[in-house]
């Protein structure tokens, strides 16, 4: 095999004339192109499973169920809905005109922005890198993905699996790491997509105000969780604790980050969360192989680090144990860690949940309105008013009440960030238009010309254009007939 | 300086109080805001047609039918329509979630920064603002120190209308703008070049700021002689109004150049002329009719497009040019070079180029040699050349057989692509430029499955395979114990 290449400005320059040469050619325009694409990427997904789960064992220690459910299905659902309702996404729009611009009529059309950049993140490699290439495609664009090299078993895979099955005029892969994001990011693009970190995101967004190139940033952020003692308690931590180690253990960006609680409930969220952290991951968890590792030494470093610092290794009340040889943490609950400790300054990506107790619950809501807006929100409660109050108050990406993380499953609801937790956003339909310029098209007659348009000007016209503004219906005929 | 960066530390830190407040979020609050603004237009009219008239020489008819009336109908149709703008949005959730609910709701971002233009000071100032206020945001508004009535009259009367601690407005130049874009602001509007565009994204790329930036371009006008000869005269009007009778060719949207088959070059010359005549009478300068150019400094630069000896004796009409009293005469050049400075820039001025090809299909060539248009006009009654331009070129908007006019039309987005912008507004579209879609996703605490937790096996595994592919009756049996 031939040794890697490193790819460099020349070759980002070359790659980007070959793939806007292909969308001029207009290769990928045609439904038919689309369709078969997203086939290809279905055939991925069904054929390439068991590659898939072990690639992901491999870069992240991730369960079979995992890969399976949180990759490769939502995949396959994604592929799916995007081949069932393309000519409905394609479609123009009918705009409604006005008396001000009749006779016409007006549409919005959708069209690709061209050549578009997708860069994707180690803890989701397939679902992040494939996801946004749905979107992509089913506008009709061409694409470039560079997928995270720190999950390099899963890059390379991806760089296989899409070089075999996928049209390279118009669809490739480009490998590596800073020298290659680099060189890519030099290029002029006509859309830019990134997901992972709000730091490297202000380097992706300068860098795309070099082209006035649009982008769309999935950040992340500290996702807060809200339990009211007014909740059902069982439930509540069975999905806390399924949202945080059962994705990814705690390495997703819209993984539960932090709890917030009364004084008062505090305890019996800790007993409950004990109770059942033993039932989904046993007496030893550290030999669980229900949930994905960490996934290098710098990130186990990173968070060996929150735990170690002064008053927080004292607020451990659960877990704690780490073992760097095999990239493990246990699932750990420190409870009341100062606010400006860094397990509280960052977002943690990572198997450490602390719980932070108020005095009454509405205390909450200044706590998380204090911080960057997150990428998600949560509240677990019955009490409809503290819901209403919540959606309405707290600013989010997205707010979920009463579960964790399954809004990303759901196709009809925009997934995207704010503030520091991004632009943009994406799923079903909305991943079609992320990747679409709305076009708007304006069909009008060459009958029915108005004098009112044109100079010389005169009181007179400026009286019919008043009319025309106020809707005065007299006048209104005046002007239309052309009379003036 | 060092007092200007006081002041807008301090109007910051007060609207971002206001906005805390949940002043802004109440829809009664927002519609009165705006009927201030409505009011205020009203109340002013000729102080406002007087500042128009003293910084560009705008008559008081093109002052209303550009600005005022924009204005006066963007507040009414925002105050008519914000109820319906600001109900959520409910999505469908698949069974699988039932009993689930989904919806979007649109939440302003906060506190947001508008910087307008000079060529429609009030209309590109207050249009963007309408729309920051119906989202329910705090705003500040730069105006445009070239249109220095303009912004005198804006910074001295709207603290007078609106709620001061809301909505605040600030003069002055690029220093004003350097100081506020160090600050982070929730949202940044931007018209202007699209140099300035780089530098605003690049600000805002610290912050990460998302913005939107209507910029512009060379708006091309084709006229497909074959098709429209029967109505060439309303053609030829409304070309020659796109072209001077707006500000003198300084609007974003102005017909930039001509294309045109060679036979037919000459007799739309000789119509032009005598359209100009109609227009503007034997002398221009005195008519009182056409706009005058923003500065000296904008006069040098279209008199150095002009002085390109291969421009020069590409003149056919006009070509004077008065520096003292800001005057360019309307001109028309028949072939300028496609080399030549002029036809490489925005013109933003009262200068048209004719440019002939030998098959009006090449056009659409010549386009695409171009960075992408705010908007593309094309006169024509030929389905396929209208079909060919749609899907060969690309550009913010395509009106047939007209000009300008999209503008008018608040159910079309407006907005540039590629060099011409990112984003876009009026109308909704203004509502939802300002707006975070906020997605709620409220589950229920009530059905809960054990599949969804840890410890994993083969038969979670199977039924959560089932669940994403909605395959409800093989889920049925699998839970009934029917299927392996």
């Amino acid at each position: 095999m031939a040794a890697k290449k490193m790819f460099g400005a020349a070759d980002a320059s070359i790659l980007v004339t070959d793939l806007r040469r292909s969308f001029d050619d207009g290769v990928t325009r045609g439904y038919e192109w689309r369709v078969t694409q997203l086939q290809k990427l279905l055939i991925i997904c069904d054929n390439h499973e068991p590659e898939i789960v072990a690639a992901l064992r491999d870069d992240l220690g991730k369960p079979e169920l995992e890969s399976s459910v949180y990759e490769v299905s939502l995949l396959r659902n994604s592929i799916k809905l995007a081949l069932k309702q393309l000519k409905n996404w394609m479609a123009p729009e009918k705009a409604k005109t006005s008396l001000t611009t009749f006779p016409a009529s007006a549409e919005i059309v959708s069209e690709p922005f061209g050549v578009v950049l997708v860069i994707s993140a180690w803890n989701y490699p397939f679902l992040l890198s494939i996801d946004p290439v749905i979107g992509a495609i089913s506008a009709g664009n061409a694409v470039v993905l560079k997928p995270s090299e720190l999950a390099p078993a899963s890059s390379a895979l991806l760089a296989k699996l899409m070089e075999q099955y996928l049209d390279s005029s118009a669809v490739r892969v480009v490998e590596g790491a800073v020298t290659e994001t680099t060189a890519l990011l030099e290029q002029k693009w006509d859309k830019i997509f990134y997901t992972g970190s709000s730091k490297i995101g202000r380097v992706i967004m300068a860098a795309a105000a070099k082209h006035l190139t649009p982008v769309v940033l999935e950040l992340g952020g500290k996702s807060p969780v809200v339990v009211d003692s007014d909740t059902d308690l069982k439930v509540t931590v069975r999905r806390i604790i399924a949202g945080k180690w059962g994705c990814n253990n705690g390495q997703a960006c819209i993984s539960p980050d932090y709890i917030l609680t009364t004084k008062e409930y505090a305890p019996k969220v800790i007993d409950a969360m004990k109770k059942e952290l033993e039932t989904f991951y046993g007496k030893n968890p550290m030999e669980s192989k229900d949930m994905s590792r960490i996934v290098n030494s710098t990130h186990f470093d990173r968070l060996s680090k929150m735990l170690d610092e002064k008053e927080v290794s004292d607020k451990i009340v659960y877990g704690g144990e780490k073992d760097r040889e095999n990239l493990k943490i246990a699932p750990t609950i420190l409870l009341d860690v100062p606010l400006d400790s860094l397990i509280m300054s960052e977002e943690i990506f990572g198997p450490l949940l602390p719980i932070l107790t108020l005095n009454n619950l509405e205390e909450s809501f200044d706590v998380i309105r204090s911080r960057p807006k997150p990428l998600a929100a949560y509240l677990f409660t019955h009490n409809k008013k503290l819901k209403e109050r919540f959606a309405a108050t707290v600013s989010a990406g997205g707010i979920v009440v009463n579960d964790i993380a399954v809004h990303l499953a759901l196709h009809t609801l925009p997934f995207g960030g704010v503030g520091e937790s991004g632009m943009g956003a994406y799923h079903g339909k909305f991943s079609f238009d992320a990747f679409s310029h709305k076009k708007a098209v304006l069909y009008r007659s060459l009958f029915g010309d108005s004098a009112v348009r044109y100079p010389p000007y005169s009181r007179g016209k400026l009286r019919l254009l008043k009319a025309l503004v106020d809707s005065n219906i007299f006048d209104i005929f005046k002007v239309l007939l052309g009379l003036s | 300086m060092e007092g200007m960066k006081e002041t807008v530390e301090e109007s910051l830190r007060e609207m971002r109080e206001t906005f805390a407040s949940g002043r802004t979020r109440s829809l009664k609050w927002r519609k009165a805001q705006i009927g201030a603004i409505y009011e205020m237009v009203k109340d002013n009219e000729d102080k406002i047609c007087s500042a128009l008239f003293q910084d560009l020489g705008k008559h008081s008819t093109e002052a209303f039918r550009d600005e005022l009336g924009v204005v006066l109908r963007s507040a009414t149709v925002a105050i008519n329509s914000l109820d319906k703008w600001a109900v959520p949005k409910h999505s469908n959730l698949p069974l699988l979630f039932y009993p689930a609910k989904g919806k979007v709701i649109s939440e302003p971002y906060g506190t947001v920064l508008v910087l307008s233009s000079w060529n429609f000071p009030i209309s590109l100032s207050l249009d963007p603002l309408i729309g920051a206020i119906a989202a329910g945001n705090t705003v500040l508004l730069k105006s445009s120190e070239l249109s220095p009535n303009a912004s005198a009259f804006l910074a001295k009367t709207i603290p007078a209308y609106l709620d001061t601690k809301a909505i605040k407005v600030i003069e002055g130049g690029p220093d004003v703008a350097t100081i506020l874009l160090q600050h982070q602001w929730d949202k940044i509007f931007f018209t202007g070049s699209p140099k300035i565009g780089r530098i605003i994204m690049a600000a805002a790329a610290q912050h990460l700021t998302p913005v939107t930036l209507e910029l512009g371009g060379k708006c091309p006008t084709i006229v497909d002689h074959h098709t429209i000869s029967k109505n060439i005269k309303s053609v030829v009007k409304r070309i020659a109004g796109g072209k001077w009778g707006s500000c003198s060719g300084q609007a974003c949207i102005s017909v930039d150049y001509v294309l045109i088959e060679k036979s037919y070059a000459s007799s739309l010359i000789d119509m032009l002329k005598p359209t100009i005549k109609s227009f503007f009478g034997e002398n221009p300068k005195e008519s009182g009719c056409l706009s005058k150019i923003a500065t000296k400094q904008h006069v040098q630069r279209l008199s150095r497009l002009l002085n390109d000896p291969r421009v020069q004796a590409s003149i056919v009409h006009g070509g004077s040019i008065d520096e003292e009293k800001l005057y360019v005469e309307p001109t028309i050049l028949l072939d300028p070079p496609l080399d030549s400075e002029i036809m490489n820039e925005e013109i933003f001025g009262p200068i048209l180029p004719i440019i002939t090809v030998r098959d009006i299909q090449e056009s659409i060539g010549i386009i695409k040699t171009k960075p992408k248009p705010l908007a593309i006009y094309a006169f024509t009654n030929d389905e396929n050349l209208k079909t060919r331009i749609l899907s060969e070129t690309s550009s913010g908007s395509v009106t047939f057989n007209d000009v300008m006019i999209q503008y008018m039309c608040d159910a079309l987005p407006f907005g540039g692509v590629g060099e011409s912008g990112i984003g876009r507004y009026h109308g909704k579209y203004s509502f939802d430029c300002f707006s975070h879609e906020k997605a709620i996703m409220e589950g229920s605490l009530g059905m809960d499955l054990d599949a969804r937790y840890p410890p994993w096996n083969n038969f979670k595994l199977t039924f959560i395979r089932l669940a994403f592919r909605e395959a409800y009756f093989k889920l049925i049996l699998l839970m009934l114990g029917l299927k392996r």
